[in-house]
């Protein structure tokens, strides 16, 4: 990605409750060249975002007015934007629950300000690499420029994440990827992190693209291994 | 006499068909009141039974025979004085004394014809030169039939007084001897005293026994029989509360508060039942609080942390930015904010490790197992520690077996315990060599860590994995350990169902094992590494007998010392 002008690296909605943090986080952002729009309460984040339009969510898991957890909901129902939740619980119970809820990736406080920034970019890094400029796997076809995966001539709504999930595994049919082969790919984590992320993602992916997620076709586990796709 | 009433321990009521498997039975006698009450009523009431039953049988015979030997008594009586008057009354010279007594015992039988009695005349066993030939009997009786020792009392009686006794009639044409009374007594022919037996057929009396002896078997057997039921009836009204309050007793110590007892009545047992209810519910209420208050705390241990790292966060965040700058402040504002940015992360350290504690507290520490080689955790390790390593001039072995070491373990907290070792070996080993050893068995894995430091005295092998524990409190803090590393890294190992010990020795530096079952929860049997390093110093040279046991101190109940 380009350094270019700095103000054009991308809009960030910052909602969070503690107005320091906010502010801190606005300004370590605006240094990295991101816009920023604060949000201090979960009620009044759905109306932030349809105003801001961001390209990236920094959400606070808990918020007064309402729960971190249905913002991430809400903001999804309408969106496939990037929602990287802020959360002082690491526990298994709470990250997964906020993934289940449509979150792309999470970091746990107390963070390192590169840290989220990595993540940040992370998540708004497209696919620049050149690759094919459609794939097929299943039943499904993928136009890797247009962004949009389709059954048929039906169009399947995916998130960016899930998207570039489904490139990753497509591109290279028959090879499995470990968990941390796409965090890295993927997620673009340079050391191992935590796999509940691709797990939690794989299912809401299937839950998407398969025809039976009980039962997937498209996106097969190897046991012990990770996953690989699986086409006929 | 009668009466086989009794069947044993194992009575006819044993529940649950356990008494089909003899072996069982002692454990059953051992295990069961209503077993042992009901065996104990069948015995007592058995002899009981038979002792009654005897005295019955007893008086029931005595009975029957009496009136029988009173008829039979004046009836030889009669016939005796009878046949002395009749032999008084003959002439001698006119026949001789053998048909006369042949006379005598044929008239004699033929009135006793038809079965009433028998007749047995005989000869006095000891008379001199007897001058008849033989005894006489009726048709086919045989002379034996009169017992010795009657003949015995007739012989010294002189007077006309009769004797009786039971005997048998033995009969000489192979018929069975039928029991009977025999009476008898003398008579006097000529100065010659002959003895004159009747022997009384008792075939009726013995029936009429038989049928009473029949009778009692059968009563008193029956009786035995419905005690012991009785006994279980009564028995089961106990045991079966009693069995219930065990039943609901051992599910409520399995964890299942809400099981409660009947109350039916008002009785001991009902009241039995209350008690019981109220102890479980009293009992359940304070482990529900208690639940509550394990509750309440780790939401406020959750709480706290959110909002202890919230404001960390910003701090932070600032620090970062500032520490990054910092080349562009003056040397007193550099130095600041370098101190900042080292004190904050410990406080980040110590804070996370502050939660790892509370999370294993609240027993909620959960493990993600995997399949993994332990060689690949070591090597990243010791890979992170490489900075580290080289800061303190520290060079570090690894001693690896060259086949894998796999467990399935929860790879996040064997690295987490692994680099504590590492780095507390590093930090302690003043420029010595370390090694890093593993090794595998069948059941279980283990990694040490063995530094060449200052080591520790071997009574504080215990003491190095306690909370804040420092070897020298007068010790400077050179580094930012948290003072909690090892009791985490106690507690991910027992979580793991393994072990985590200690061996110091002052001078000779210290020696950290890490044992873990290979698979789930299965324990092994000892672990694959030794408890002490190698080249330790044998306890048992001389002057060090004493200490013997001392250097080692079991950490956790998987080891066998």
């Amino acid at each position: 990605m380009a350094d270019g002008n700095r103000t054009t690296r991308g809009r960030v909605l910052v909602v969070d409750d503690d107005s320091a943090l906010s502010e801190m986080l606005s300004i370590v952002l605006r240094n990295e060249g991101y816009d920023t729009q604060l949000c201090a309460t979960g009620d009044k984040a759905l109306a932030a975002f349809r105003d801001a339009k961001p390209d990236l969510v920094l959400l606070d898991l808990m918020l007064p007015g309402m729960d971190g957890i249905d913002v991430c909901r809400q903001i999804r129902a309408e969106s496939g934007v990037p929602i990287v939740m802020l959360t002082a619980k690491s526990d298994t119970v709470d990250v997964v629950l906020g993934l289940e809820s449509g979150a792309d990736d999470y970091v746990v406080k107390p963070f390192k300000p590169k840290e989220l920034v990595a993540r940040i970019r992370a998540r708004l890094r497209r696919m620049d690499e050149p690759g094919p400029e459609s794939l097929s796997i299943g039943d499904l076809t993928i136009d890797v420029a247009g962004h949009s995966v389709k059954r048929g001539g039906e169009t399947i709504q995916l998130t960016p994440l899930e998207f570039d999930l489904l490139v990753c595994l497509a591109s290279k049919p028959w090879q499995v990827f470990t968990r941390e082969v796409l965090l890295e790919q993927v997620w673009g984590y340079r050391h191992a992190a935590d796999t509940r992320l691709v797990n939690v993602h794989v299912q809401r992916l299937r839950s998407k693209i398969e025809r039976d997620p009980e039962h997937p076709e498209i996106v097969v586990t190897v046991r012990g291994v990770g996953y690989k796709a699986g086409g006929d | 006499m009668h009466e086989s009433g009794y069947d044993g321990p194992d009575g006819p009521v044993l529940p649950r068909g356990l008494w089909t498997h003899p072996r069982r039975w002692p454990d059953l006698w051992r295990r069961s009141i209503q077993v042992r009450i009901v065996a104990g009523t069948l015995l007592m009431s058995a002899v009981v039974v038979f002792l009654v039953g005897w005295v019955m049988m007893n008086q029931v015979t005595e009975g029957v025979l009496q009136s029988r030997r009173d008829g039979a008594r004046a009836e030889a009586a009669a016939e005796i004085r009878g046949t002395q008057t009749e032999l008084d009354a003959t002439d001698p010279t006119r026949m001789s004394i053998d048909s006369l007594l042949t006379q005598i015992v044929t008239a004699n039988a033929n009135r006793g014809g038809g079965g009433l009695f028998d007749v047995a005349l005989l000869v006095p066993t000891n008379a001199p030169s007897p001058s008849t030939t033989a005894d006489r009997t009726s048709k086919n009786v045989d002379a034996s039939s009169v017992p010795a020792e009657l003949r015995a009392q007739v012989a010294v009686d002189p007077d006309a007084k009769i004797w009786d006794t039971y005997t048998e009639v033995r009969y000489t044409d192979g018929r069975a001897p039928l029991p009977a009374l025999a009476v008898g007594g003398r008579v006097r022919l000529q100065n010659e005293y002959y003895e004159l037996y009747y022997l009384f057929p008792l075939v009726q009396q013995q029936q009429t026994l038989d049928v009473v002896q029949r009778a009692l078997v059968t009563a008193g057997f029956l009786l035995v029989i419905l005690l012991g039921a009785v006994a279980w009836l009564v028995t089961r009204q106990v045991v079966t509360p009693v069995r219930m309050a065990r039943r609901i007793a051992e599910r409520f110590a399995a964890g299942r508060l809400e099981e409660r007892m009947q109350v039916r009545g008002t009785d001991d047992l009902a009241r039995l039942a209350i008690s019981f209810n109220q102890m479980a519910g009293s009992l359940q209420r304070q482990i529900r609080q208690l639940e509550e208050l394990s509750r309440l705390q780790r939401r406020f241990v959750s709480d706290v942390s959110h909002e202890l790292r919230t404001p960390l966060t910003t701090v932070r965040m600032a620090a970062d930015l500032l520490h990054e700058s910092r080349d562009d402040f003056d040397p007193v504002s550099r130095r600041s904010v370098e101190l900042l940015q080292n004190e904050l992360n410990r406080f980040e350290a110590l804070l996370a490790d502050l939660l790892e504690i509370s999370r294993f507290d609240a027993g909620a520490a959960a493990l993600d197992r995997d399949e993994v080689d332990l060689r690949d955790i070591v090597h990243r390790v010791v890979d992170g520690s490489r900075a580290l390593l080289a800061h303190r001039r520290a060079p570090l072995t690894l001693r690896l077996p060259d086949e894998p070491v796999t467990a399935r373990v929860d790879q996040r907290r064997i690295e987490r315990i692994l680099r504590n070792l590492v780095g507390n070996a590093i930090e302690h080993s003043e420029g010595r060599p370390i090694e890093v050893i593993a090794a595998a068995s069948d059941d279980a894995v283990a990694v040490a860590v063995r530094d060449h430091g200052m080591g520790f005295r071997p009574e504080e092998a215990a003491l190095v994995f306690g909370r804040f524990w420092r070897a020298d409190p007068a010790r400077a803090r050179t580094t930012g350990g948290t003072g909690l590393g090892l009791s985490i890294a106690l507690e991910d190992a027992r979580l793991h169902g393994g072990g985590l010990d200690a061996w110091g020795s002052p001078g000779e530096g210290a020696w950290f094992r890490l044992t873990l079952p290979r698979r789930d929860d299965e324990p092994y049997d000892a672990s694959p590494l030794p408890s002490r390093p190698p080249d330790a110093p044998k306890p048992s040279l001389v002057g060090e007998l004493i200490e013997v046991g001392a250097p080692y101190q079991k950490l956790t109940d998987q080891e066998p010392s």
